[in-house]
């Protein structure tokens, strides 16, 4: 499944960087290997079927005990129609695993058919006639959230946009890019660079997850401290509704103000809305100067007055400021041998990364960042880079952390946003909540953006540590007025959880806007809202 | 206790894209990210090893090259060298440089320095030539351990697991003696803050072939450097059949 490619693609990679970077004459598989990495970082996509090491999850209709909408039930002349409207080749009835389960393996649908539209019209040919036979469809990106959004929940018709892949253009000029919603985020990347830009959008699952999934969930990344969200970035999407009414809402403008800004609401409404299949993107330039500093701190303490003198110190030029504990390091180095950590035994580790346009400028801040920090003793040691090698192999450290958590656990996974002053408090408190139920509770995540990723895990889910868990995260998320979900989005497994950060009368608002772009609620059902 | 002398060249980081000049008589290079050449930071990581045993008393890191040169002799310092050797070569030289002078080079140096042990990456990433610590040690005619997958020291000298074909071998050799430094000698160490700090103060002496007594004049002629063939792209087929059908027009099977 997807998610395993995804993993094993980051493996594959990890284990090509490791030998490529030491360039080897012998054989020729390594020497391939360089190429391979020179070459930055080319995605071959091939879906596997789930690892058959871990046994399938309880059907999620099952499992969480849900009412099946009343939807009309697929029979073989839908499957002709959409046959016939698509070419055999993009209508699949089965081995349909890949596409049934998330990426946690948390949910399981029992979807019959996944359609592979290869572009817009096709789109919405599907959504008109899945509206008109009241058909219910998920859209699917690179089914790499950790929501469920992604997955069907009981039958739906799974919707895969990884046909529509291309990057239609770049204007070096502008730096703005047009592009097909399933294109993958790392090859968009890639395109953007061959002209000296970047996608202002970075996180660990880039080699799977798809741009359009991006924008429809409003990813946030390890880069947002730098470049924003994605409301700032995206100028313009095309979306097809539940009718199959396409939507033109592009733009080749930074300004555009007229009307009601409505990109706005296919940007995180997770597919409930419309299917996102195109989009325009504001490039920044690629930093000819990147930096990297991985550093070892005793206190949470000494992590907010790091940071603190990082916007101070760093300022224009500090691109990431990410956190990682001890227990969440340390985890991913037992589970992957091939990463290589700087430092060890340390409570908290930051990495922090600048980008620039003169490196000797940025070296020259980033030390002087280091040194006073090391003077003041907040910075107990580290190292720092700017070999493009070295960064790599120091962010792949950051990028495994989530893996290693779900590697040969089940993990609880939580994605808050928490006023920094309390942001590690809670990690400690859910520690003695859990006691010797959990195997590891650890944080994470982008310091920067004030967004914990919260883990929780044991062997096997269970009950009892579920009660203890939940709904506790969320009602002491609740009174710091914090967000229950900061960048991961609601998915299926955070609607009941909404009214945490949303008061009634927003979320009624929400359901009339369901009800209008989508009246017979065929687009990503059992999500979002309950 | 041992002195060891380990050399280090600056190469195009192997993360980088590397491409070829429009005129094809080289690389880009400028404005491109250098580093050190993995191999030889095994064999820094092997010599500072060495040092934390006790069993090295000095290691020395040499590079060979333009002004540039000296950063990746500070990586090595911060790694844990104790004093750096320039030998500086003007980067329009450089291009023509051959393993066969900078095996002269470090010769020469060693000899000098008083060095019982040459350790060398096994081949730098960027030319893959794969012959300096061969040469080296046919220069002084010291004993050569390549491919090192293991260093030991024992008392008559060192005994070295080397990489071969699908396997090992397990050679003895008497000091001096000349390595190369393969893939799985080490895993090298990052340079941390500290020492990052404290190399900036360390020792680093400048010199040139020519004081060296080693001629530098070019063998060689670049006469073209060319990309590799593109790849041609794939094609989907409609099925098996036309796969069969395919396969057997192309004659592969």
């Amino acid at each position: 499944m997807r998610f395993h490619q995804g993993l094993m693609q980051m493996r594959r990679y990890a284990t090509a960087v490791t030998l490529r970077q030491f360039g080897h004459a012998h054989t020729q598989t390594q020497t391939q290997a360089i190429t391979h990495a020179r070459r930055g970082t080319e995605t071959t996509v091939v879906r596997t079927l789930a690892s058959s090491a871990s046994p399938l999850p309880e059907l999620t209709q099952i499992s969480d005990n849900v009412q099946r909408g009343n939807y009309a039930q697929l029979n073989d002349k839908d499957v002709a129609h959409f046959e016939q409207l698509l070419g055999k080749n993009h209508v699949l009835t089965e081995d349909l695993e890949g596409y049934n389960i998330c990426f946690l393996k948390r949910i399981r649908g029992n979807s019959k058919l996944v359609l592979k539209p290869g572009n817009t019209q096709e789109v919405a040919a599907i959504l008109r006639y899945c509206n008109e036979r009241r058909l219910a469809v998920v859209p699917q990106g690179g089914n790499t959230g950790l929501v469920g959004g992604s997955v069907p929940i009981c039958d739906e018709i799974v919707l895969s946009m990884q046909r529509m892949n291309k990057v239609l253009s770049v204007d070096e000029v502008t730096g703005i890019a047009i592009v097909e919603a399933g294109c993958i985020l790392e090859n968009f990347d890639q395109r953007a660079r061959d002209v000296g830009l970047t996608v202002p959008l970075d996180l660990g699952a880039k080699a799977s997850c798809h741009i359009g999934g991006n924008v429809s969930t409003n990813a946030g990344g390890v880069r947002v401290v730098r470049y924003g969200n994605l409301h700032g970035s995206v100028l313009g999407v095309e979306a097809v509704l539940a009718n199959g009414q396409v939507l033109d809402l592009m733009s080749n403008f930074k300004k555009d103000n007229t009307g009601y800004h409505m990109k706005h609401l296919f940007i995180g409404s997770e597919g409930t809305l419309g299917v996102v299949t195109k989009l325009a993107m504001l490039c920044p330039h690629v930093s000819k100067a990147v930096n990297v500093a991985f550093i070892g701190l005793n206190s949470f303490d000494d992590v907010l007055k790091t940071f603190v003198s990082a916007k101070r110190n760093l300022g224009e030029i500090l691109s990431s400021c990410e956190l990682i504990d001890e227990l969440a390091l340390n985890t991913a180095l037992q589970q992957f041998k091939f990463l290589n950590s700087p430092i060890s035994g340390y409570p908290f580790y930051m990495l922090i990364e600048t980008s620039g346009s003169n490196g000797d400028h940025d070296e020259e801040k980033i030390n002087q960042f280091i040194s006073q920090g090391m003077e003041r003793g907040e910075i107990l040691d580290g190292t720092v880079s700017g070999e493009p090698g070295k960064v790599q192999e120091i962010w792949k450290i950051r990028e495994m952390v989530p893996l290693g958590l779900i590697e040969k656990s089940f993990c609880f996974k939580y994605d808050i946003s928490l006023p920094l002053r309390d942001f590690y408090n809670i990690v400690d408190v859910m520690r003695e909540r859990c006691g010797p139920l959990a195997t590891v509770v650890c944080g994470y995540g982008h310091l920067g953006d004030s967004n914990l990723h919260l883990n929780v895990s044991c062997e096997q889910f269970n009950d009892e540590i579920y009660k203890r868990v939940e709904p506790f995260v969320y009602e002491y998320t609740s009174q710091l007025k914090g967000s229950i979900s900061a960048e991961h989005g609601i998915g299926f497994l955070k609607k009941d959880y909404l009214h945490y950060s949303k008061n009634p009368v927003a979320i009624q608002w929400m359901r009339d806007m369901k009800k209008m772009f989508d009246p017979n609620g065929i687009l990503n059902p059992y999500k979002m809202l309950n | 206790m041992a002195r060891v002398l380990v050399g280090v060249k600056r190469v195009i980081d192997y993360a980088v894209k590397v491409r070829v000049k429009p005129e094809k008589n080289g690389v880009v290079t400028q404005g491109v990210k250098h580093s050190m050449n993995p191999f030889d930071e095994i064999a820094v990581e092997e010599a500072v090893k060495m040092k934390e045993k006790k069993l090295a008393s000095e290691v020395i890191a040499v590079s060979v090259g333009p002004t540039q040169s000296q950063e990746v002799i500070r990586t090595a310092l911060a790694m844990g060298a104790d004093r750096g050797v320039h030998v500086e070569v003007p980067a329009a030289e450089y291009d023509l440089l051959q393993p066969i002078h900078v095996s002269k080079i470090l010769a020469k140096l060693a000899l000098d320095e008083k060095a019982d042990l040459v350790i060398l990456g096994k081949q730098a990433i960027d030319d893959d030539a794969n012959q300096t610590a061969q040469m080296t040690a046919a220069v002084l005619d010291w004993p050569q351990g390549t491919f090192c997958n293991k260093v030991e020291k024992t008392d008559a000298g060192l005994t070295i697991a080397r990489e071969i074909d699908g396997g090992l071998e397990t050679i003895k050799t008497k000091l001096p003696a000349v390595l190369s430094a393969d893939l799985r000698l080490n895993t090298p160490r990052y340079a941390t803050l500290p020492n990052i700090m404290k190399a900036k103060k360390k020792p680093l002496k400048k010199v040139t072939p020519k004081d060296l007594g080693v001629d530098t004049t070019p063998r060689i002629e670049i006469i073209s450097v060319e990309d590799p063939p593109v790849r041609q792209a794939g094609a989907v087929v409609a099925d098996v059949d036309a796969l069969v059908a395919k396969l057997k027009a192309g004659g592969h099977i």
